[in-house]
């Protein structure tokens, strides 16, 4: 059952309709704030139905709108769900108020610019997971940049310019070279930026391998994986709440949505060949982003770190090419947005009352703020995924697909978790249970109606899926088994099909190199999945009897 | 050589334009000083009435007029009237300007109406002549135009640039003209082709022609390595000047390319389209770096000129008719954002002398004032080209061109150059937005100035939204003449 209608667009079009009345309303910050919330929680109750009319037994788009945008170059507005974008559309619009709310006594400069630019983000954001058109896609993953630039540089620290404009370049360098990528998807896929459509394409090797690497470098700049990370720390630290709440909950899942939105369906073979690389950077990441997070003495940086460690567990999952490593990481992606975004409110919260990020300055807090310390505690043991917690199910998932597809990356992800386990609790034993360090002048007040209302949603989330994960999975459980079947064995016949007898010996020529990569695959894969380990060799017979 | 009346009706908005140009020349004497609005009222009307007469005079299909020698297509309409449009814009933002500095005059108003006829005739010219015609008047009307602030001798020395250097251009594009006329024995472009195609004529002196005709282009679009008096001219002439040149100028300057190497050349594409990867690289190479450095504002537009000018080349060199298209919509983008960006400095500007010409003229703006400096962050992203505003198309629909003529590289080299231009329009920004202002004098801007900045500002945004149009626009005119040739 797919459902037309036009509640995505509306999604899209009200934070911006929000943006416009605040602009051109008189300036009052008081009534502004306000109107930001009304729009966020309206869109947010507008968003629901997506929950509830979602259809968990379709692996086909839904809630579908196609309108031509620009027919000189077959462009689309087109935007759906489906089982991978419902649940991050979901937790967009969910997070969105929060920071809202978070930021209403924090940010008391240029509130309405600051809305205005918290509401245009959240219609990009939005925009970027339901586009179903490869350039619809491109406009919102770029013109997303602009609002939270400007949230850095505006409302930011001290170094704010340097990591705006740092967060900004590093962002627009990954996306670029994508633009090319996508310009020749064009012309090869038939002239359609249809991203449907550009799926069931078959590539040749060649072009695939030039049009991963170019998708990988935008995702894996954004996600942001081992060596692009760099930018990340620094946006994170210099961001107001609000900003790293964004940032941390749903920005970084646009580089992990691509890979399973672009890179896994429309280059499967380039992804199964250099999936190896893949996973040795996501392990890096696992384990020297939570190694980086034991040496911070600033909280937000030691949250920041703890991102890119939680990341890794999402790409691992995602280039398993297995259903639980796909179902965990899209899980993961949720449940990072929910612990990672609380985990930055919260920090915020203290930081608005010592006025230190320092770890040193905030010590010793049991005493005084008990809710502070009891969530505090929650949404930590959650981030290294106690049993019970959301964190934990994800996690489970991710380890259970990477041990099916080798034993070493799951041993090594193993020992992340137990880094994982190190810097939270160490963390929370240093300002909780440890010294009061705070400077005397410091009144630390426990936690306001306001704050505790920002967090609850947060809260109920953690248990709900730590659990009873199962409406989570189901809604992504049609669409993950897709993605897997056609990443397997149905693509290869398909290649063939889709060749002619004239480009079959130009691309069997180029296979050399391209196949003993696919082997050493094949052979990582025998052991653990053996239904899917012989595609490319029963491809390549295939492949001679057809010539 | 006898006259047909049927010749004229083609002609009517040149004839309107060049008659006007006289009428008001010598009503202006009539002036005194303080009724210049008059004049001024004069050229806006004499601009709308040559918008309507290129409405009015539309014919489907391609006409020519004067023995081959001057062609009216779909092409040419538009561009026309879209300089008619850039040059009543440019009056409206530059109006308070020139009053204040005293080039609010008569002079100033008939020259500008010169380089309309010069821009026309440039734009519809078929014949070798007529091009050089057209693109002289054009170029005497500009030379004069910087060196009108004569007491300034950062102006004399940018009009003196200017003419040394244009003349130069000039003489390099005679030059390869005469070699082709050499070649083929005619003039007019369609026979020109036609020649080239049959075999007759000897390839090494066309190509050495094309050599000196593509260098005379290089010179009037600024590219590199030809460049070198763009920074000078847009820093030294006054404001408004300086937006002259930067803005229509450019139209006429593709229209120019396009008769030339399409409608002349196009049997030799294979030859200019390797000319202009070079000088389209270099200039996106140059622009973007060397933009970084400015402190002057508008030093860093020229560079982003030079910049945007190595794009435009972009979609001229991949050899296609969508490709023209797309360098077509380029030009008209980039038009419309740099009348916007010169008309900001010039709102800045006060009465009193003051130039808002530098970066840290810019510190600030979002707190003095919060819509203009909203209007400015748009065309800032506009010229970066960051999605959604309009500067994105412009750059997608070259690099898709540039793209299905084979070049990837060349699309991945461009965009890589973009990133680096990304950071200083990016600057202003942040000056804008994330730095104290350092001046706390209000800004007064009048209601005219004030409408246009935000028509052009948002329509830098909504062009953005809804491309499709102008986008068709542009394909389909290029397409019509060249098609229906």
């Amino acid at each position: 059952m797919i459902h037309e209608s036009n509640l995505l667009s509306l999604l899209i079009i009200l934070p911006l309709l929000g943006a416009v009345i605040i602009g051109f309303a008189p300036r009052n910050d008081e009534w502004t704030r306000r109107i930001a919330l009304a729009f966020t929680l309206l869109v947010f109750a507008i968003s629901l139905p997506l929950w509830y009319l979602f259809d968990t037994s379709s692996h086909e788009m839904q809630f579908v709108t196609r309108v031509p945008w620009i027919p000189a170059f077959n462009i689309n507005y087109a935007v759906g769900v489906d089982g991978i974008s419902v649940l991050l559309v979901l937790l967009t619009t969910l997070i969105t108020p929060m920071c809202v709310l978070c930021s209403w006594k924090a940010i008391d400069t240029r509130v309405k610019e600051y809305m205005i630019a918290i509401l245009v983000m959240e219609a990009m954001l939005i925009g970027v997971f339901v586009a179903l058109d490869l350039f619809l896609f491109f406009v919102f993953w770029e013109a997303e940049l602009i609002p939270m630039f400007l949230i850095i540089g505006v409302w930011g620290g001290q170094r704010r310019v340097y990591a705006a404009l740092k967060f900004f370049l590093y962002t627009m360098l990954g996306s670029l070279p994508m633009l090319v990528a996508v310009l020749a998807l064009y012309f090869t896929g038939g002239e359609t930026f249809d991203i449907q459509t550009l799926s069931q394409g078959a590539y040749s090797a060649t072009f695939q391998f030039w049009v991963f690497w170019a998708f990988f470098l935008a995702f894996a700049i954004k996600v942001p994986m081992f060596p692009f990370h760099t930018w990340l720390p620094d946006a994170h630290v210099e961001a107001p709440t609000a900003g790293s709440v964004m940032l941390a909950s749903v920005m970084l899942k646009l580089g992990t949505y691509g890979f399973l939105r672009f890179s896994l369906p429309i280059t499967p073979d380039a992804s199964h060949a250099f999936a190896p690389i893949v996973l040795i950077l996501s392990l890096i990441a696992i384990i020297w982003g939570s190694y980086m997070a034991l040496v911070q003495t600033d909280l937000k940086k030691l949250v920041a770190y703890s991102s890119v460690g939680h990341m890794g567990f999402v790409t691992l999952g995602i280039f398993v090419f297995n259903t639980q490593g796909i179902e965990g990481a899209i899980l993961q992606m949720i449940n990072h947005g929910i612990t990672t975004g609380a985990l930055f409110l919260m920090v915020g919260m203290i930081y608005e009352r010592t006025h230190s990020r320092l770890i040193s300055d905030c010590g010793g807090l049991r005493m005084t703020v008990p809710i502070y310390v009891t969530l505090m505690a929650i949404f930590s043991f959650a981030s290294f995924g106690l049993p019970g917690t959301n964190a934990f199910v994800g996690e489970f998932l991710v380890l259970v697909g990477t041990f099916k597809y080798n034993l070493l990356a799951g041993a090594i992800a193993i020992g992340g978790v137990v880094l994982t386990v190190a810097y939270m609790l160490w963390m929370l034993q240093r300002i909780v249970w440890g010294e009061n360090t705070r400077k005397e002048d410091v009144v630390v007040t426990d936690l306001n109606g306001r704050e505790i209302a920002t967090l609850l949603p947060l809260l109920v989330l953690v248990f709900w899926i730590g659990f009873h994960p199962q409406p989570f999975l189901e809604r992504m459980r049609a669409s993950v088994a897709h993605l897997v079947s056609e990443m397997s064995s149905v693509r290869d016949v398909r290649h063939i099909e889709g060749l002619n007898d004239a480009t079959l010996p130009q691309i069997l020529e180029r296979r050399p190199p391209h196949a003993a990569m696919e082997n050493i695959v094949a052979v990582n894969r025998t052991f653990a999945d053996s239904c899917r380990a012989s595609p490319c060799q029963i491809s390549n017979k295939d492949r001679k009897q057809t010539l | 050589m006898n006259f047909v009346l049927s010749d004229l009706l083609p002609v009517l908005p040149e004839v309107f334009a060049l008659t006007m140009a006289c009428v008001i020349l010598i009503a202006d004497l009539l002036i005194r000083q303080n009724g210049r609005m008059v004049t001024y009222l004069l050229v806006q009307l004499t601009l709308l009435g040559c918008s309507l007469i290129i409405v009015g005079t539309h014919e489907n299909g391609v006409v020519y007029a004067f023995h081959d020698m001057f062609v009216d297509d779909l092409m040419s309409d538009m561009l026309k009237l879209l300089t008619c449009l850039a040059l009543s814009m440019m009056l409206v933002y530059s109006r308070l300007y020139l009053t204040a500095r005293g080039l609010f005059t008569g002079e100033f108003m008939v020259l500008v109406l010169f380089a309309l006829l010069g821009m026309m005739v440039m734009i519809s010219a078929n014949n070798f002549l007529t091009l050089y015609l057209g693109l002289e008047l054009l170029s005497l009307s500009l030379y004069t135009i910087v060196a009108l602030q004569r007491d300034s001798s950062v102006a004399i020395e940018a009009a003196m640039k200017y003419f040394v250097l244009g003349a130069l251009a000039s003489s390099l594009l005679l030059y390869g003209m005469s070699m082709l006329y050499g070649a083929t024995g005619t003039l007019e472009l369609g026979a020109v082709t036609e020649a080239i195609q049959t075999g007759v004529a000897d390839r090494n002196l066309q190509v050495f022609g094309l050599v000196f005709v593509v260098c005379g282009l290089a010179f009037k679009f600024g590219v590199v390595p030809f460049h070198m008096w763009v920074p000078d001219v847009y820093q030294g002439a006054p404001t408004a000047v300086t937006m002259l040149i930067g803005s229509a100028p450019k139209l006429a300057a593709f229209a120019f390319a396009t008769r030339i190497l399409v409608e002349g050349l196009q049997p030799l594409v294979q030859h200019w389209s390797g000319m202009l990867i070079i000088l389209a690289i270099a200039s996106m190479a140059l622009g973007n770096i060397t933009a970084i450095a400015q402190t002057n504002l508008k030093r860093m537009f020229a560079y982003s000129t030079i910049t945007h000018m190595g794009f435009l080349m972009l979609g001229l060199l991949s050899g296609s008719i969508e490709g023209y298209g797309a360098s077509m919509f380029y030009a008209v983008v980039y038009v419309l954002m740099s009348l916007g960006a010169f008309g900001m400095i010039m709102l800045l500007s006060r009465a009193e002398g003051f130039e808002a010409d530098t970066l840290n003229d810019f510190k600030g703006l979002s707190r003095r004032s919060p819509w203009l400096a909203f209007m400015m962050l748009l065309l800032m992203f506009s010229m970066a080209g960051v999605p959604p505003t309009v500067g994105f198309y412009a750059k997608f629909s070259v690099l898709n061109a540039v793209v299905h003529a084979g070049h990837i590289w060349l699309a991945v080299v461009a965009v890589l150059l973009s990133l680096i231009g990304a950071f200083y329009y990016l600057r202003i920004v942040k000056l804008m937005y994330f730095d104290p202002p350092e001046s706390h004098v209000p800004i007064t801007v009048s209601s005219d100035t004030a409408l246009l900045i935000s028509v052009n500002g948002l329509g830098v945004l909504l062009l953005g939204l809804l491309p499709g149009a102008l986008m068709a626009v542009c394909a389909v005119s290029v397409q019509q003449s060249l098609l229906l040739r």
